[in-house]
């Protein structure tokens, strides 16, 4: 063991009472709009700082969760979030697969997906394919227009291209056609990188709000990120319409709270996962060739 | 081979090619009743709307500030955040941490923005504690121009300091605990030893991060900047991204604002191809 002197003390003293307040002023937030959001009215406007809720009340979330708009815009971004993710993962990991093997014409297949990192033909042209493809207004426009990220793309195909070739060579010995060889060798080889990429796709489903804001004219259609920024940015309160049965709804501020809170409790859900995984994201994404 | 690549490469080809040649009507007057080909040719008459435009010149100017406050705040907050956990000698306090500040990098643009609101707005948590303790009157904090640049650095800060230390942190692993040992035998202290052994351990990698970010000094992030404007800080607020998407999809300008787009572009290129060369020059290997 290393001799510590007084100033090594004081050193890591200061040092990690530097972090403790970084990680409180990340945190703290989460605290003020999770306390707010279950008191009471009077609570809310008597006390000015909130840090627990003096009496538990669930009206504002019984008030969200009654509301047909906000319920249908989480049901249109969990389906965008699974079926996209599925869809994202097919593209990528079959095109990424494809192009880790070596065939004729390959490279400028390789460079076409390269370039379109360093050259976009911006936000016009393609809302303008989009809209041409009869895409505007269906889930289908915050789907497909994303469909492959190039960068998961690249990331995939090193992936791949790590694999030894004798393993496929056994399998093509054995009599396997490609796509058997691609779902019964390559595909159970892959999973934690298919869990990576998997959650990274649903995470950039989930929170997008670009392509809603560009392809959903229809509100009902909104998904959550665009109803959640009409309830609390714009302050908007029509966004949730008038609902039924009210005779004096919950402040709009634990409304808000309420709000931010369940349209963030699926990234909470899966934070685990993501840390165990994204390690190793990275990790892939350092390997070039 | 070709049967897996064929449906990614109709992607590709659809959504990302076939807007490149639609970039065209950059040089027509496109309008939606006459369609893609019988707008009429007009050659570079939206370009050179671009230059002699005072208000494209405040929207270039609003994107370089941006990015060079960007540059000179948000870049470093990871570096000195990588270097504090770091120095955390209890593996899990550090563990702790790091799962506490990595967290906002998965919050959606709506709700780190949303937060922010909540707590800035006149009625909101920091104006009620000016107001309770220092008699203050209310601040329109979202609505000032002086604080519009200031706040997206906040944010971003907030959102993306804690993710962006991985790959400090990654690079300090590979450190050899043998040259902390052989310092602390020569008596150097805690400063001494950040000094001379973990700054340089990352010194390539900050360059090589610093050099890549200048090529992107044009993208400000839509998504953020968008939702933080408001009509009291549109002067300074509006950059090349958001002055696009106003011009064209909320103005139906969509031949100029395809110029504007295609400009960005084709000097975001520039800029992208040349940061790379150069951080190959410094023994990066670049982006691509």
């Amino acid at each position: 063991m290393l001799y510590r002197s007084v100033t090594d003390r004081c050193f890591d003293a200061v040092n990690i009472l530097l972090l403790l307040v970084t990680a409180v002023l990340m945190f703290f937030p989460f605290l003020y709009i999770f306390s707010v959001s279950f008191s009471s009215m009077r609570d809310f406007l008597e006390n000015e700082f909130l840090l627990w809720p003096k009496e538990w009340v669930t009206d504002a979330y019984r008030y969200i969760l009654g509301n047909n708009r906000f319920i249908r815009s989480i049901w249109v971004s969990a389906v965008v979030t699974v079926g996209g993710t599925f869809l994202n993962l097919l593209f990528t990991v079959t095109m990424a697969y494809g192009l880790s093997r070596p065939f004729f014409g390959q490279r400028p297949l390789i460079f076409m997906v390269l370039f379109t990192f360093l050259f976009h033909a911006g936000i016009i042209p393609t809302y303008l394919i989009v809209k041409e493809t009869g895409l505007i207004d269906t889930l289908w426009a915050l789907i497909i227009p994303v469909l492959i990220s190039p960068w998961n793309l690249i990331v995939m195909r090193q992936f791949f291209r790590n694999i030894p070739e004798e393993l496929t060579e056994a399998a093509t010995v054995d009599g396997a056609n490609p796509f058997k060889i691609f779902s019964s060798v390559i595909l159970p080889l892959s999973k934690p990188a298919l869990a990576t990429f998997g959650l990274f796709y649903a995470v950039s489903h989930w929170n997008s709000y670009f392509t809603g804001l560009l392809y959903m004219n229809n509100p009902s259609k909104w998904p959550v990120q665009v109803l959640l920024r009409q309830i609390v940015i714009v302050n908007d309160n029509t966004a949730l319409l008038e609902q039924q049965g009210y005779v004096q709804a919950p402040p709009a501020e634990t409304i808000q709270m309420a709000a931010i809170l369940l349209a963030t409790v699926p990234i909470l859900i899966i934070y685990p996962f993501l840390q165990k995984h994204f390690a190793k994201g990275v990790m892939l994404g350092s390997v070039k060739g | 081979m070709y049967a897996f690549v064929l449906p990614g490469l109709l992607y590709f080809l659809i959504y990302k090619y076939v807007p490149l040649i639609g970039a065209v009507i950059a040089f027509k007057d496109y309008s939606v009743f006459r369609g893609f080909q019988n707008s009429p040719w007009v050659g570079w008459k939206h370009f050179e709307r671009i230059f002699d435009n005072p208000e494209v010149i405040q929207v270039l100017i609003n994107t370089l500030v941006l990015s060079f406050l960007q540059i000179a705040f948000a870049f470093p907050a990871p570096i000195l955040l990588a270097v504090m956990l770091n120095e955390v000698r209890w593996e899990w306090l550090k563990r702790s941490l790091q799962s506490i500040v990595y967290l906002p990098h998965f919050l959606s643009w709506v709700v780190v923005v949303g937060l922010f609101t909540i707590f800035l707005r006149s009625e909101g948590l920091i104006n009620n504690m000016f107001g309770l303790w220092f008699g203050l009157d209310s601040i329109p904090f979202l609505q000032m121009p002086s604080l519009f640049k200031p706040l997206l650095v906040l944010e971003v800060i907030w959102k993306e300091t804690g993710w962006s230390t991985i790959i400090f942190l990654a690079a300090l692993a590979g450190v050899n605990p043998e040259l902390y040992e052989a310092a602390v035998a020569d008596g150097a202290g805690r400063l001494r030893r950040i000094w001379h052994i973990t700054l340089p351990a990352i010194r390539s990698t900050v360059v090589i991060l610093l050099i890549l970010r200048l090529g992107t000094v044009l993208d400000n992030g839509f998504e953020q900047v968008f939702l933080m404007l408001n009509p009291y800080v549109m002067d300074v607020g509006n950059v090349l991204d958001t002055y696009v998407y106003y011009k064209g999809i909320e103005q139906s300008n969509f031949s100029f604002a395809t110029a504007v787009g295609l400009f960005k572009s084709v000097v975001g290129l520039i800029l992208v191809v040349g940061a790379n060369q150069l951080a190959k020059k410094f023994g990066g290997e670049g982006i691509y």
